[in-house]
């Protein structure tokens, strides 16, 4: 007969009851659904990781005029991210000081100013006040800084990423990231110029806690099974010039690539490794995309030696890149985990091109790199992320398992000299290890258990 | 590579180059008018006839029969921004060459694409069907609206837009050259965007 598991005691709350204690729900090798599950537990997510952390808002590409203005999310937080009249970036909260009204319902655009629909309200894109219609109905003195604009008090970029947390006592931003800047930037320099612009998004939303999105993130375990079609696709006319990620298909882990934890709940899944280092080396393990021989055979003809450095700049760079909570380079892709609710999340992939920046390459063979790199980028959400977060939503469909109370992290916990820790702090192990998320987790509880000092600003 | 290798779409895309790109763009601009319109009610209904199997194959899954209909050297376009962008410098939902839309099927055979396993269930609805002239006799243009309504793990949801068909008559046959699906939401995230439109 089998033995019957006994079901353990429901986790203690803490805190009055509001609370659970965290080291009970997220331990060592494994965590309890709850953390994808509660609405409670979300609900202090949304400040105490989103607010209290450094959480990624915009590219400076999508904003690179003055008055240029994108709407995002904070969290749950509607935010106006604009580029005032005076150049600074700002992190504005979409909301109108008087009734809460959100002062602006388009996605982008360009306004020295925003006018509440509601009651006429008028903002100046620096957050202040202008006027309010018939103001001789008030008693009050309108130049108070409370009726001014909330907005984010912290707003920093590295290389053209904006972040922004509501934390006086966060670290800067690029202490913060520490060394994963180092990736950052390998990611960016390959691009002529180290730029890159924003051009548009594949966007998904799957019904799914976020955090299983950045869960996967680093997760070089799921490939072979998760995108078993995408890789059986991506090699039908391949023979013996395996695509793609099909490197990991057999002892992935005797392989060079490997994920590296840096702090701070980020980590980096380095691939590159396992690509050869010559000029079309990228190119070489691209599947099959519209307009591929073509632009090839052009690159050929007309820049002879060259074209296959140009090749690689449309290929996508084998690396995954992850700041947590909701930021990751991965490919060509900037994606973007925003959360909705406990059990719903969108995942956006924002598509980049490159510039010439240095003017070396000309304008036809940058439109020509761009329009290749538009159809590599369709590739990966169109044939592979469509499955991880089918999967995603299944999860969170077996969570909905009240008794069977715990998912596992523990591959490649125990095993002797398999995760080294460096001298930068850093821990690197086998690229299917799930050290990355024990370490991301630990991050997690760090940020749930502390108590911080939110705040917002207003201009005075 | 030889001659026949580059000149089979299947295998090869030689034919999406900037050329391409900017013929289809010009294809899909303006081209609703007024004046173009096609009031022949036999050549309308041969359209739409021709749209309305589309929509029924697809419900049927009878992915290799729905390809047939579409040229050698096609396009299958789905903008990611509601008035269609330069897809040479903006992702789109979905671009694909014959190759491409190939892959799909055949990633949709493998029995491991987990995002259409099980498959949806759909129905198509097809409406508002407008044939119009274009510079070219052999070629026209049809705008349709479509609501699908898609069954898939919990929900019935529903896709809904419309969609411009480049068809070109080829003998007594009838070739979608291009087609272009322009979802109301194609700017907002969807779910499980996995499904021939």
């Amino acid at each position: 007969m089998t033995r019957l598991e006994r079901i353990g005691a429901a986790p203690r709350r803490i805190d009055g009851g509001a609370l659970y204690d965290w080291d009970e729900l997220v331990q060592e090798e494994r965590a309890h659904r709850l953390i994808y599950t509660d609405p409670a537990i979300f609900t202090h997510e949304m400040t105490h990781v989103f607010g209290a952390t450094w959480t990624y808002l915009a590219h400076e590409s999508e904003i690179p005029n003055d008055n240029d203005f994108i709407t995002r999310r904070m969290g749950l937080r509607p935010l106006i991210i604009v580029r005032d009249s005076n150049g600074q970036i700002r992190a504005l909260y979409n909301r109108c000081t008087h009734r809460g009204t959100t002062l602006c319902r388009w996605d982008k655009g360009n306004a020295k100013s925003f006018q509440c629909p509601y009651h006429g309200w008028n903002f100046l894109n620096t957050g202040k006040l202008r006027g309010v219609p018939w103001p001789d109905g008030y008693a009050c003195d309108f130049r108070e800084a409370k009726y001014n604009i909330a907005q984010v008090p912290r707003v920093e970029s590295y290389r053209g990423f904006i972040f922004g947390t509501l934390n006086p006592d966060a670290l800067p931003l690029v202490e913060h990231l520490g060394p994963i800047t180092k990736p950052i930037d390998e990611w960016l320099d390959r691009n002529p110029g180290g730029k890159v612009v924003v051009c548009e998004a594949n966007r998904i939303k799957y019904k799914g806690n976020w955090k299983l999105a950045y869960d996967n993130s680093c997760d070089g375990y799921h490939v072979v099974y998760s995108h078993r079609s995408l890789l059986e696709t991506e090699n039908r006319f391949a023979g013996d010039n395996a695509k793609g990620m099909s490197y990991y298909r057999n002892s992935p882990d005797s392989l060079p690539m490997y994920m590296r934890y840096t702090g701070h709940g980020n980590h980096f899944k380095d691939k590159r490794p396992n690509v050869e280092k010559r000029s079309g080396g990228l190119w070489a393990m691209e599947s099959a995309h519209p307009g591929m021989e073509h632009y090839e055979e052009k690159f050929k003809q007309r820049h002879g030696e060259r074209a296959f450095d140009l090749l690689d700049l449309a290929g996508s760079e084998p690396v995954n890149i992850n700041v947590f909570p909701n930021f990751s380079l991965l490919g060509n892709h900037i994606q973007v985990f925003e959360p909705i609710s406990v059990g719903e999340t969108n995942a956006i992939w924002y598509g980049t091109m490159i510039v010439d920046a240095n003017g070396d390459i000309g304008e036809e063979a940058v439109n020509d790199i761009n329009a290749l790199r538009m159809r590599t980028q369709e590739g990966f959400p169109n044939f592979g992320e469509v499955d991880d977060v089918a999967n995603f939503e299944q999860i969170q469909r077996g969570l909905d398992a009240l008794e069977d109370e715990w998912v596992y992290m523990h591959r490649g916990l125990g095993i002797p000299d398999r995760i080294k820790t460096h001298e930068d702090g850093s821990i690197t192990a086998p690229a299917t290890d799930e050290a990355f998320m024990r370490e991301h987790f630990k991050e997690w509880k760090r940020l749930m258990k502390a108590r911080p000092n939110l705040a917002i600003q207003r201009e005075p | 590579m030889s001659i026949q290798a580059q000149s089979d779409p299947s295998k090869s895309s030689y034919y999406v180059s900037d050329a391409l790109y900017r013929e289809l763009i010009a294809n899909f601009s303006d081209w609703q008018r007024d004046d173009r319109v096609v009031t022949d009610v036999a050549e309308r209904d041969r359209f739409r006839m021709l749209i309305e199997r589309e929509a029924r194959l697809l419900d049927q899954l009878r992915y290799e029969d729905w390809i047939a209909l579409y040229a050698p050297e096609c396009i299958y376009w789905v903008p990611s921004t509601p008035n269609a962008g330069d897809p040479r410098r903006e992702i789109a939902v979905m671009f694909d060459d014959r190759r491409r839309l190939e892959d799909r099927i055949y990633r949709l055979r493998t029995g491991f694409a987990w995002s259409q396993a099980p498959a949806s269930r759909t129905v198509r609805l097809i409406s508002n069907v407008e044939v119009f002239a274009t510079d070219r006799d052999a070629v026209r243009m049809v705008r349709s609206n479509f609501l699908i309504s898609e069954f898939w793990g919990d929900e019935t949801r529903i896709l809904t837009g419309w969609a411009g068909h480049r068809v070109m008559q080829n003998g007594d046959r009838c070739e979608i050259q291009a087609k272009q699906v322009n979802l109301i939401d194609c700017d907002q995230c969807i779910r499980n965007p996995s499904i021939f439109l």
